[in-house]
């Protein structure tokens, strides 16, 4: 690769060569957080009180008082959101190295399954024979698993029963094997959380937030527009908010993807 | 405990000069204007100055918030007797009787009574709002009524006891604005029949629009002193021959069919050495026929009970045979606030001047005038009765 | 006698709202002891504690034996009218508009003469009646005679309504639909005639426990609601805020912490988010309309009901988030029936013990079961109760209070 690289990227940004795509849901008070058994703590959704607007709080502006919990809307985990990642270093999006937030991206649509299954599950079988058709997963890339589930009206998005949220994700096996055997940068997806719905039965529990975190890997939920991705080749730009010690924020995450037709 | 003696005497206690200043309807003027009037009335009639006046008494429900006192550098007077009767309908007749006995005594040579209440458009409801702490608390909470509404549960139920009928106090208020009819200064000019009377639209029953009176603004003096001050000035005058008031009596009543008269009522016919027959006018307290009823009654022209009765047979005009409120009262005269309890009193001291011209009773040498007042919660609490006579 | 209340006609939209007046509020300070009585629904009267005389109107020394030791005790209610009128005309711009008004003078069966505002039913001058305390449109007391025994359509006395909140033909909204009381309370509300049962629901995208059994409730109409959201609460106001005549706030956040419990702090925002400014934000989107609405039609906006713990009275350690946050509420709820008096509006605070739900589970008995709550609040409405204490955890601690509140507080926890 020659030269100026980012005048490249620049003029192919100007012509529609390179595409961006964002992959964030708006943030609204309505947006499903997650639920947690009652009697523990509660992730406050998000919520925006005026200050003023052209009004006698401020004749000439417009502002807001924003509150929400760090894992709301789409949002970014850091490696201290679990306690396996608790004693890493650079474990909090502080200080999170700013060369990570930038890494390409591999899309495993399972749109079809999930949409027949809500209990889902993503196998190392799945990424077998993606890696078949796609090349084997890079290292240092993100894992995005496609379930359209964005797509869904808030009651079905949280599909909430008696026996907990029943939403797609992926088992623990491949979660180790994503982790240890490919060594991707994080997991991403369109569910409320990384792990499926019933994760909490999993051994190990919640085996995404287990696997990524203690390895120091990152995790992206409540992501849209997977379905405008290709299965290789986007750059992820996911840069969460620098609140000392958090443990992930709300943030815009954004896909650059070069037109085939350009290629 | 040693018991009362008898009452001294009036001897020598005169009243001259009865003013009334011309009522109107409503006024955009204060109470205090309407006391000016009287007071200048008082000094004209009297032919001397107002700063003669050693002796003050006054009667006002919206002189607020002035005090008595007050209306001393207000007017320019410099009393050494001085009085605030806050008494309504009775208030006449108690600053009659507190000046009387200062004139007597020597305290003062001549008191100015005055009573004067203005008439803003919102007068009357801001004084019904105010009137008593028990009335506040127990009573204007209830529909907002006032004394019509109060009076109305006295009046039910003196119907109900002793049969009286609607007619029975139409008769009383056609009478007296036959009688207003007669007097130039009574705000009611137009005749009333009984028929009118009784198809009159309700205001709280069973009183009707006609058994109400219609506040107004206006204002009653008159002055008080001795005798000889009043022949050493040469001023006609009348006497008072005796006087009584008492307040909350029969408070056990469950509701109120009497007042405090029947206490007192020996006294007050023993002092003046005569008896009810003896009587050639009565003015009583009307702020409701049925209130008119029970003076005739408690004030022994006839038995409890009997007021409906005595009704029927006579006829209260001037010419008539019991004449009673020959001004026309306050029913057909207008009711000046606490001017109402006065005027009894001057229309009785020009009956017996003999200058009550139109509404003159023939050869009235004897007189005898009620007050009544201060409806505070379910019954009116004050009453009070004068009997004067003409000097000679 | 007294007709049915029938449903009102829908309002000529092109007519000016009547705007809400007051009945005569001034009393003396003594004359509350009858508002304390009429917000319990208590009938007492002065009575003096050397010679044991019932006196009023309310005073400073007994007339009997001017003794100044008069305290305000329960009364017999019986008495018989002696007099009575039919006001047509008065000088009061709120009576004005209620003219005929029908009062009376009673003598009560323990002796002192009262004027009272008189029910329809009650026969003329030697009737039998029962006497209550009622707490008018201004919230002062009032003494109304009714007739002793059941006449037809009783409750729907014009002079009766002005002193109660009775739902027939009002529409209600329920703020919290997930509240055990939810259920139980729109059923009564139903029963009592209430023309329409807004049922605020948080967060649609849960399942909602009760939702077929509130659905199968005529009437019942499920909007979003989400206390802890100003905007879900203005949005909600601006589209039902001039439909609602009665507002029942059925929210609550009871989460066991410790004071020093490192996330108690959190427990304590979130308790306070959904109770204290759950109620700010109500009062803020449903206030204003609610109150502008006072006098709009026969069955315009009457009532604002709180249900809160009777643990606000006096905190609990077991549950000391929960008193906490139902203090703040009790304080915000006496600022609001401030703010809601000019328009005639009652706050009515409903003080329950402990409900006999999942958050109460360890409490032993006894427990109020959610009925016997919107049992109550219905009875508070229909009598126009201001302060309803239900179960006998809340009596008893009413009771206690009323005695010595320090007890209260050392014994608590015990
Ligand atoms: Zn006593």
């Amino acid at each position: 690769m020659s030269g100026d690289i980012l005048g490249a990227f620049a003029g192919a940004l100007a012509s529609g060569a390179v595409r961006v795509v964002d992959l964030t849901h708006t943030l609204s008070p309505d947006f499903p957080v997650i639920v947690m058994p009652p009697e523990l703590g509660q992730s406050a959704p998000f919520r925006m009180e005026r200050i003023s607007r052209y009004d006698g709080g401020g004749p000439a502006w417009y502002w807001n008082n924003l509150s929400f919990g760090e894992h709301t809307g789409t949002h970014f985990d850091a490696p201290i959101h679990w306690y396996t990642g608790r004693d890493l270093p650079l474990n909090s999006v502080d200080t999170l190295p700013p060369a990570d937030m930038i890494a390409p991206a591999c899309v495993i649509d399972c749109s079809r399954q999930a949409s027949e299954d809500a209990d889902f599950l993503l196998t190392v079988a799945d990424i077998v024979k993606w890696e078949e058709q796609h090349g084997s997963i890079p290292a240092r890339s993100w894992v995005l698993l496609r379930t359209d589930w964005s797509k869904k009206s808030a009651a079905a998005y949280a599909n909430l029963h008696s026996d907990g949220a029943h939403t797609p994700g992926p088992d623990a096996e491949v979660m180790r094997f994503l982790v240890e055997e490919r060594g991707i940068i994080g997991f991403g997806t369109e569910t409320i959380g990384t792990d499926a719905g019933q994760a909490g039965h999993f051994t190990p529990p919640y085996p995404a937030h287990h696997y990524l975190h203690g390895a120091g890997r990152y995790g992206l939920q409540c992501l849209t527009n997977l379905d405008r991705l290709p299965p290789t080749g986007a750059m992820i730009v996911a840069a969460p908010l620098k609140i000392q010690n958090g443990s992930g924020s709300p943030l815009r995450v954004l896909a650059l993807v070069q037109e085939r037709s350009t290629r | 405990m040693v018991l009362s003696r008898a009452r001294q005497s009036y001897d020598g206690v005169v009243l001259a000069v009865p003013v009334t200043v011309p009522y109107q309807r409503y006024s955009i003027e204060t109470a205090h204007w309407w006391m000016g009037k009287a007071l200048r009335a008082l000094a004209d009639g009297a032919g001397i100055s107002h700063r003669d006046f050693d002796g003050f008494s006054v009667a006002s429900f919206t002189m607020g918030p002035d005090v008595a006192v007050a209306l001393t550098q207000h007017f320019g007077l410099s009393p050494r007797h001085i009085d605030h009767v806050p008494m309504g309908g009775a208030a006449g007749i108690v600053s009659l009787r507190r000046a009387a006995r200062a004139v007597q005594a020597g305290d003062a040579d001549i008191v100015a009574c005055v009573a004067a209440d203005t008439n803003q458009v919102d007068t009357f409801r801001k004084t019904l709002a105010n009137f008593s702490r028990f009335a506040q608390d127990a009573s204007y909470p209830y529909g907002a009524g006032g004394p019509n509404a109060s009076f109305a549960l006295i009046a039910r139920h003196y119907m109900d006891r002793y049969g009286a009928t609607r007619e029975d106090f139409g008769k009383l208020c056609v009478a007296q604005r036959d009688n207003a009819l007669k007097n130039p200064n009574a705000l009611m000019k137009k005749p009333l029949t009984l028929e009118q009377y009784m198809s009159a639209r309700p205001i709280a029953e069973p009183f009707h629009l006609f058994d109400c009176v219609m506040p107004c603004a206006g204002a009653e003096g008159f002055l008080v002193m001795r005798e000889e001050t009043a022949v050493s000035l040469g001023l006609p005058f009348v006497r008072l021959l005796s006087a009584i008031e008492r307040h909350n009596a029969f408070a056990e009543d469950p509701v109120q069919v009497r007042g405090g008269w029947v206490v007192d009522r020996d006294e007050l016919y023993g002092m003046a050495g005569s008896t009810p027959g003896d009587m050639d006018f009565v003015q009583t307290y009307d702020d409701y026929a049925v209130i008119s009823m029970m003076q005739f009654e408690d004030l022994g022209f006839c038995a409890k009970g009997e007021g409906p009765d005595f009704v029927r047979q006579h006829t209260f005009t001037v010419d008539g045979s019991f004449p009673h409120n020959t001004s026309g009262g306050q029913l057909s005269a207008g009711q000046a606030g606490a001017a109402g309890g006065h005027l009894g009193l001057t229309e009785a001291m020009r009956q017996l001047l003999g200058t009550a011209e139109g509404t003159q009773v023939k050869d009235a040498k004897l007189g005898l005038v009620s007050g009544f007042g201060m409806i505070n919660y379910d019954r009116g609490l004050a009453s009070a009765a004068a009997i004067l006579a003409r000097a000679s | 006698m007294t007709g049915p209340f029938l449903k009102p006609k829908r309002k000529n939209p092109l007519a000016r709202t009547t705007q809400p007046l007051l009945p005569p509020q001034a009393r003396s300070r003594k004359a509350h002891g009858l508002t304390l009585a009429a917000a319990t629904g208590r009938f007492m009267l002065q009575c003096c504690g050397e010679c044991g005389r019932y006196t009023y109107p309310a005073r400073e020394a007994c007339p009997n034996c001017l003794s100044s030791d008069l305290t305000f005790r329960d009364a017999p209610t019986g008495g018989s009218l002696l007099s009575e009128t039919r006001i047509e005309v008065t000088s009061d711009p709120y009576f004005r508009e209620h003219m005929p008004w029908r009062t009376g003078l009673v003598q009560l069966d323990c002796g002192p003469i009262v004027i009272v505002h008189l029910h329809g039913g009650c026969g003329g001058p030697g009737s039998q009646l029962k006497l209550s305390l009622q707490l008018d449109r201004a919230g002062q007391a009032v003494f109304f005679a009714k007739p002793v025994s059941e006449t037809p359509h009783m409750e729907d006395d014009p002079q009766w309504r002005e002193m109660t909140a009775d739902p027939k033909h009002r529409r209600v909204l329920i703020t919290d639909g997930r509240s055990p009381l939810a259920l139980p309370m729109a059923q009564a509300l139903k029963k009592a005639g209430a023309a329409r049962i807004f049922v605020g629901v948080a967060d649609r995208w849960k399942p909602l426990d009760q939702q077929a059994l509130l659905a199968a409730i005529e009437g019942v109409e499920f909007v979003d609601l989400d206390l802890t959201s100003e905007r879900s609460v203005q949005e909600l106001a601006m589209d039902i805020g001039a439909k609602v005549e009665i507002l029942v706030n059925t929210a609550d956040h009871v989460r066991p912490a410790h004071l020093f419990d490192a996330g108690a702090a959190n427990a304590a925002r979130e308790a306070m988010d959904h109770t204290v400014m759950g109620l700010m934000r109500l009062a803020q989107a449903f206030g204003p309309v609610m109150r502008s609405r006072g006098a709009d039609g026969a069955a315009g906006a009457v009532a604002w009901v709180n249900v809160l713990s009777v643990h606000g009275l006096s905190n609990v350690p077991q549950f000391g988030v929960h008193s906490a946050a139902h203090a703040a509420c009790l304080s915000l709820s006496q600022w609001l029936r401030t703010e809601l008096r000019p328009g005639g509006v009652r706050v009515i605070n409903t003080f329950t013990g402990p409900l006999d739900t999942e958050w109460f589970q360890t409490v032993p008995p006894p427990k109020v079961a959610p009925k016997a709550v919107a049992d109550a609040v219905l009875d508070g409405l229909k009598r126009g109760l201001e302060d309803i204490y239900v179960g006998d955890v809340a009596k008893d601690i009413e009771a206690r209070l009323f005695d010595n509140p320090k007890a209260v507080e050392r014994e608590a926890g015990q």
